[in-house]
Formats: structure tokens, C-alpha cells, sequence
């Protein structure tokens, strides 16, 4: 059986409440960072974990903490990005709508080990009711003074604020994060400088995820080593994955990384095989922007070794015959679905959530979504998939977000690896089974 | 200082510079062009692309090439830096892509848009673009809008370079316009066609590459490159005074901002010097006006006919058996147009 250390609790009925949290240990983390640690000892503790940022990037965390300026008189923040939009993603939702606390105290603790005497949570849009739990959590907090002036007698005084989004997915690209945060059109900035430099407010600013906050909470609880005791190489501790899918238990699922791909898709334990005794297809295994791959290189990798879940393992192979850990998003096709269909779902996304500033993604991403629209309407042609490989390869590393990147790679690889799908499109056009259901979504795109 | 190598050409350069302003400082072809930097206006600059250029080597303390294209306009040297533009087929090929992209949905209605002839999306059409197009797609559409009785917004030109935005900012007294929606579908907008109502907004028709802001006291008056540049300058309480005069015979048919060889305006001009001040006896003449940079313009005038023979050289020898082609009597007669 896999450790658990972030859901460990989340069936305990009542853990959304204070006193509840509390009684199983919770902000014990806190009071140990507050009245026997240094904040230089929480950023160690923090190296010494191994974490990675749980967003997507898979930034080391401690390394990116200890790159936070610290300007004399110059406040700092912290902010965490619970903007959780990519297709596939729902992890930080179920974290932060069973165990808010866990949250709060993470955030509690990492801005103590930053020294921000401020922190926010910028939480999609969508998320309302999550943002008003966290705001109850947080009431709580206030009152029974975690937060506020003179936290557990420390002296350390903080405030933490939850702010909701208006629903972009470009809102989670950190530097969009923050001006939004200020007020102001959500559109990512042009980098230098990092927000670990001029962040929010022009200030230094630490932008971690919900996971990665999270998970800051054990590890002050048992210690770096003992979080990095869990894992594989440089893929260190737990990581919340969620699965969907056509898959029989689809979820959220805390695993230690270094499962095998295949125990997770088939195993009771976990995403329990595929649904209706279908064969698997293809996973996309880190949210809809990193590269699909087909069922036999999900499970091994090129070489023919076992692939786990871990950073390494799943980009072996680079993006020829790889792809990426990423947020975690885990979505399992069966034999029946229809790759370009897929496609199709998430350029339209892309297209739509492109903020439009740099010309390759505002125009390349509606053109891709066109073209792909076009060969499901049976109209498309061999040179429109040639076309398509094309502008996917004009966007990607020449945009100043990696939004046009993960736009990019979704189209790259189900050409890559599934091409002859395009050319049976192009061929039988609307005599393909799967296309009533294509219209359904179709009219509602229009609709 | 730093010194940085700009296809084969080193240059020394002050610390903090861009690697666009180090290629600035050596000139010639190997400057990359320009779409939504202005040296006028703070923080501009990194939305178009077309100024990417390539990194093979970062600094001579840290030699890794940089992985991806570098907005060269947003990025700034470091000491032994060394970039690749025209040297590198590879980054020819990706800005090709970046203008086939602000191609794809614009309007291509030249014959009808006041800014021909000084647009810099032509320029760099003509430049770095390639014949034809591979968009079947019908193309974005937008109603015109007046905004203010001066200025009119044809968005369908726009490249959204957000230049107007941060002239706004940086040089009126409130902006009052803006960039709403996203994506593709992201547009320049006043406030509920709120009218742009201030000393200096003209300067925003100035800084719009393209032809989505125009000048409504000028619309259709007459073709830029039938008029002629004339520098000139006033005693103006609100602003410099220097401008460029635009004559078509002994009638003034416009005043802009005076730009530099990269099309940038250099000095920002109130409105009542822009749009009030139209007669020759308001104004103590310069002299022409050199502008090299839009060939149509300057060749049509007091310019040797060199640089254009030249330009048509080249075209010529970029067509299949250009060589051969020859240009028709009067062809550089600049009265036949
Ligand atoms: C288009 C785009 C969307 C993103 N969305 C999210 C998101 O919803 N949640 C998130 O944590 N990170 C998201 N990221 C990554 C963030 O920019 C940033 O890397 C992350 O919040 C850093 O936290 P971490 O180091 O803890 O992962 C997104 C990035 C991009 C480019
Ligand atoms: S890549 Fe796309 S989302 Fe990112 S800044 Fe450019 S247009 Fe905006
Ligand atoms: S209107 Fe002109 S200046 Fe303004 S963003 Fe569009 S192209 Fe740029
Ligand atoms: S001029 Fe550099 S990105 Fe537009």
C-alpha cells in the first residue's frame, strides 16, 4: 500500500472543521516551524525533500524559494495558484474542498519560511464554493488565532486572502496570475524578471500550486529526508493524480511516485482497469497539454523498460516516444475513441483560452482548431495534416508563454503517433461511426 | 560593457542593452524587424514576434545556446553573447511563420486603407513573407468605430501590438481604451465607444503600424505616397512643435509626429498642432523630409532613384528567371505612377 501524507485524513468525516483537523494533528506542522525552526530551516527542510512543484513544471521548490529576493523594507508574498484549469486536472479541488486546513497551514508555514507577511489564494472562478470553504477555513484560522497578529504566541504576524478568478485557464500561467491579482487584464509577462524578483505588486513573489503547498506540511512534520525517502530518483514523495477516463474507478488518487504506469491503470488499488473490458488506446498522462502517447509506449517505455510515474520515467524518450508528468491530469482512452475527435476537444480549448498578445498563439490556435474542424467534417485533406504538423511546429518555442506550447503539443503528437487516424478521417470523412457524437459537441461549441 | 556578435558582427555595447538595439547600433540588413517595440514607449515590445532572433551562444560565462527564439527587442545581451538572424535558415523559416500568422486574418484591403504605403506590416510582408497564403478560413471581422471624431478603428487591421495602449499611458493624461476580450477575438475597444477625448491621443495613430487607427481629417484625402514630408516646427505651448508636415501641391493634407529611420516616432505632438494646424502659414519650414525606410514614399520624391533601382534589383532576382525580365520605359519615372 502506497504512504499517504496528503489525503491520509480525507475520509475522516467532519476534517473540513477546524476542531476536527486539529484533533488529527492538524497545525502541528505549524507549531512546529513556528516555535522551533527558523524560516532558513523550513527553506531546508524544503530542499532536503526533494519537492517538486506540483503545478505542472516540476520546479524544484526549495530551489525556487531560496531564489526569492529579500530586499531591506520590501514586502514579500506568497501566493498560491489554485487556478487549476487544465482539462483533466481536478486534484487541488478535492484537496482544497475536503481538507482546507491542510491549505491554510501550508500557506501559514511557507510564508513564514518566506517571510510574507501576506499570502493569497487565487482560485478559478468556477470554484466558488470551493473559495467560500477556504474563506470559512480561513475565518476559522483568524479566530482561533493561526492567523492574524502574534501566530501561536510566535510573534509572527500574517494574513491570508482568497481571490476568485473570472474563469481563465490563462490565469494559471503564474505571471497572468499575479496581474490579475492586481486588477488588471489577466495576460502573462514577458519574463525577465521572474516573479521571485518583481512579482506581485512589483515585489518578491513566490507562486507555488495547491499540491506543492500542501505538501510543505509533512514535510516539516517528519522532515526533508523522510519525505525523500518516498519515491524515485529525483521524483521525490506523494503526488495527487487524477484519473479519468474510461477507466472503472476514475478519482483523485495520492501516489507514491514510482508506481508503474500499469499497476496504476489496472490495479484495484487505483484506476482498476479499463471500463467494459475494453483494451487500452492511449493515455494522456499529465493534463491535456503534454503529448499523448499510445498504449504500448505508456507502458514501457522505447527501450522496453517499465514505465512509472515519475518525472523521468514518463518523459524517457523525449518527446519522440515520451511525454511529461506535468499536473498529474491522468485521462485513459479505450480502443473506441477517436484520437483526432480528441484532438479536435482540446485545440478548441487552446483556441479559446489563448489570451491573444503573442501573434503565433492568438492566431495559430483558431486556425489548428479550423483545420482540425475541417477534416472531421469529412472536407480535410493529406496536406491539411501536413499543414497542421506545420503551424503546431511555427508556434511552439516562439510565444511568451508556454500556452502556445501546450497547444502545440497535443496536435504534434497524435500526428506523430497517430497518423494514419487523420488519413482514415480524410478518407471516409463522415461515414466514421463516432461522428453523431462529434456533432453533439459540435453544436454545442456553436451554441 | 558588453560585447555581443550579431551575425558574425561584434559590437560593444553598454550593459542592459537589447540585442534589437546592439543590431540597431551596427545597422544594415542584420537589424531585425519591428512590429510592436516603439523606443518611445516603456515596456513595448515581445507581443508580435517578428523580432525573434536566435541565441547559439548565451554569454561567454554561461556559452549554452538559449533552447528557443529570443524576442530580441525584450532581451538583453550579455557579455559574449552571439545571435544568429539572417544567418540562420532555421529563424528565417519560424519569422516567415510569425508573419504568415499576423497575415492570416487580416484584411489584405491595401488598396483601400489609408496606411498603405507607410504600413509596416507591408514592409514586412514584403520582407519576410512569403507569396500566397495557406488560410482557406474566413477571415476575422469587425464593425468600424469611430472613436472621437479624429480618429477612426478599423480592427480588422489591428495586430494588436498594444502600442496605442501604452502610448495612452505613457503620454496622454487617462487612457480611455483598452483591450478587451481574448484569444483571437481580442480587441481595441474605448469604454462603451466611450470617444478618445485628449491633448495627445493623435500620437496614437502615429505609433499603429498598421492601418487600424487612421487619421479621420486625412481619410482618403489622397494616397501617402502622392504627397511629400516636409519637416516643419511651431512654438507650441502643449508640445515640441516638431512635426512633419504632409503636402499634396501647396495644400497641407495632414501633420504627424516626426519618425526616425525605424518608422519610431521621435517627439509626441498635441492634437491642436495634429489636427487644427493645417495651413503652411502656421508653421516655419524645415526642409524635406528623408524617410528611407518606405520606399514608395521617398523614391516618388527628392530621393535618388538608386535605392529603388535597387530594391527592384532585388525583387527581380528573387523571381524565377528574374534576370530576364526588364522593366518597361518610364518604369522609375517618377511621375508614372
Ligand atoms: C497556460 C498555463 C496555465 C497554468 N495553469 C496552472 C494552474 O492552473 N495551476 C498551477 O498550479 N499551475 C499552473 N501553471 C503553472 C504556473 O505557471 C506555475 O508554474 C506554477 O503555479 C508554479 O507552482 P509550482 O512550482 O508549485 O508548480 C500554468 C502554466 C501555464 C503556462
Ligand atoms: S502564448 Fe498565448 S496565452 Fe501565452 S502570452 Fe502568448 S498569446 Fe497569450
Ligand atoms: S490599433 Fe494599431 S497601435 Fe493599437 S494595438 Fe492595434 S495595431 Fe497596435
Ligand atoms: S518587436 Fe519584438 S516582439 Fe514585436
Amino acid at each position: 500500500m502506497g504512504r499517504k501524507l496528503l489525503l491520509e485524513n480525507d475520509h475522516i468525516e467532519g476534517i473540513r472543521k477546524l476542531d476536527v483537523y486539529r484533533k488529527h494533528g492538524g497545525y502541528s506542522s505549524l507549531e512546529k516551524a513556528l516555535k522551533t525552526m527558523t524560516p532558513e530551516q523550513v527553506v531546508e527542510e524544503v530542499k532536503a525533500s526533494g519537492l517538486r512543484g506540483r503545478g505542472g513544471a516540476g520546479f524544484p521548490t526549495g530551489m525556487k524559494w531560496s531564489f526569492i529576493a529579500k530586499p531591506a523594507g520590501v514586502p514579500r508574498y506568497v501566493v498560491c495558484n489554485a487556478d487549476e484549469s487544465e482539462p483533466g486536472t481536478f486534484k487541488d479541488r478535492y484537496l482544497m474542498e475536503r481538507i482546507p486546513h491542510l491549505l491554510i497551514e501550508g500557506m501559514i508555514a511557507s510564508s513564514f519560511a518566506l517571510g510574507a507577511r501576506t499570502s493569497f489564494i487565487y482560485i478559478r472562478g468556477e470554484y466558488f464554493y470551493v473559495a467560500r470553504i477556504l474563506e470559512q477555513a480561513i475565518a476559522e484560522a483568524y479566530e482561533a488565532g493561526l492567523l492574524g497578529k502574534n501566530i501561536m504566541n510566535s510573534g509572527f504576524d500574517h494574513d491570508c486572502y482568497v481571490q476568485v478568478g473570472a474563469g481563465a485557464y490563462i490565469c494559471g500561467e503564474e505571471t497572468a496570475l499575479i496581474e490579475s491579482l492586481e486588477g488588471k487584464r489577466g495576460n502573462p509577462r514577458i519574463k525577465p524578471p521572474f516573479p521571485a524578483v518583481a512579482g506581485l505588486y512589483g515585489c518578491p513573489t513566490v507562486v507555488n500550486n495547491v499540491e506543492t503547498i500542501a505538501a510543505v506540511v509533512p514535510i516539516i512534520k517528519d522532515g526533508g529526508a523522510a519525505y525523500a525517502s518516498i519515491g524515485v530518483g529525483k521524483s521525490t514523495g506523494t503526488k495527487l493524480i487524477s484519473a479519468s477516463g474510461h477507466i472503472n474507478k476514475p478519482g483523485v488518487y495520492e501516489i507514491e511516485l514510482g508506481v508503474p504506469v500499469e499497476e496504476f491503470i489496472y490495479s484495484e488499488q487505483y484506476c482498476g482497469g479499463i471500463r467494459n473490458g475494453k483494451k487500452l488506446k492511449a493515455v494522456v498522462a499529465g493534463g491535456s497539454s503534454v503529448p499523448i502517447l499510445p498504449a504500448d509506449l505508456i507502458l514501457k517505455t522505447a527501450a522496453g523498460e517499465s514505465r512509472l510515474m515519475t518525472y523521468e520515467s514518463l518523459a524517457d524518450g523525449g518527446f519522440a516516444s515520451g511525454t511529461m508528468l506535468g499536473s498529474g491530469g491522468f485521462i485513459v482512452m479505450d480502443e473506441d475513441t477517436s484520437i483526432v475527435k480528441n484532438l479536435w476537444n482540446f485545440t478548441r480549448f487552446y483556441h479559446h483560452e489563448s489570451c491573444g498578445q503573442c501573434s503565433p498563439c492568438r492566431e495559430g490556435t483558431g486556425w489548428m482548431e479550423k483545420i482540425l474542424h475541417k477534416i472531421l467534417d469529412g472536407n480535410g485533406t493529406l496536406a491539411d495534416v501536413d499543414l497542421l504538423w506545420d503551424i503546431q511546429s511555427k508556434i511552439e518555442g516562439k510565444t511568451i508563454c508556454p500556452l502556445g506550447d501546450a497547444a502545440s503539443w497535443p496536435v504534434a503528437s497524435a500526428i506523430r503517433h497517430f497518423r494514419s487516424e487523420f488519413e482514415e478521417y480524410v478518407r471516409n470523412g463522415k461515414s466514421i461511426k463516432d461522428v453523431k457524437h462529434y456533432f453533439r459537441l459540435h453544436q454545442v461549441a456553436e451554441a | 560593457m558588453a560585447k555581443v556578435t550579431i551575425d558574425g558582427i561584434s559590437v560593444e555595447v553598454p550593459d542592459g542593452t537589447t540585442i534589437l538595439q546592439a543590431a540597431r547600433m551596427i545597422g544594415g540588413d542584420i537589424v531585425p524587424p519591428t512590429m510592436c517595440y516603439h523606443s518611445k514607449l516603456k515596456t513595448s515590445g515581445g507581443y508580435c514576434r517578428t523580432c525573434i532572433v536566435k541565441v547559439t551562444k548565451g554569454s561567454e560565462k554561461d556559452p549554452r545556446p538559449m533552447p528557443k527564439p529570443v524576442a530580441s527587442c525584450r532581451t538583453t545581451v550579455m557579455d559574449g553573447m552571439e545571435v544568429q538572424n539572417l544567418t540562420s535558415p532555421d529563424l528565417l523559416e519560424a519569422r516567415a511563420g510569425v508573419v504568415e500568422f499576423l497575415l492570416i486574418n487580416h484584411p489584405l484591403d491595401c488598396p483601400v486603407c489609408d496606411q498603405a504605403g507607410e504600413c509596416d506590416l507591408q514592409n514586412l510582408a514584403y520582407e519576410n513573407g512569403k507569396a500566397g497564403t495557406r488560410y482557406e478560413f474566413p477571415r476575422r471581422e469587425f464593425e468600424r468605430i469611430d472613436i472621437g471624431d479624429k480618429i477612426q478603428l478599423h480592427m480588422n487591421r489591428c495586430i494588436l501590438c498594444y502600442r496605442c495602449v501604452k502610448t495612452a499611458d505613457q503620454v496622454t493624461d487617462g487612457r480611455v481604451h483598452g483591450v478587451i476580450n481574448r484569444g483571437d477575438v481580442a480587441e481595441i475597444s474605448t469604454y462603451i465607444t466611450n470617444a478618445i477625448d485628449n491633448d495627445f491621443s493623435g500620437n496614437m495613430i502615429d505609433v499603429c503600424p498598421v492601418g487600424a487607427l487612421t487619421d479621420k481629417t486625412f481619410r482618403f484625402k489622397s494616397r501617402v505616397w502622392y504627397t511629400k514630408p516636409m519637416d516643419a516646427h511651431c512654438k507650441c505651448t502643449k508640445c515640441s512643435g516638431k512635426v512633419r508636415l504632409w503636402y499634396k501641391g501647396e495644400e497641407v493634407l495632414r501633420v504627424t509626429g516626426r519618425r526616425d529611420q525605424f518608422g519610431e516616432v521621435t517627439d509626441w505632438i498635441c492634437n491642436e498642432c495634429r489636427f487644427e494646424k493645417k495651413k503652411t502659414s502656421d508653421w516655419t519650414i524645415e526642409g524635406p523630409a528623408h524617410i528611407d525606410r518606405d520606399s514608395v514614399i521617398s523614391a516618388n520624391h527628392y530621393e535618388s532613384l538608386k535605392a529603388l533601382k535597387a530594391d527592384i534589383d532585388r525583387q527581380r532576382k528573387a523571381l524565377p528567371h528574374g534576370d530576364k525580365v526588364t522593366l518597361g520605359h518610364g518604369a522609375l519615372d517618377p511621375n508614372n505612377q
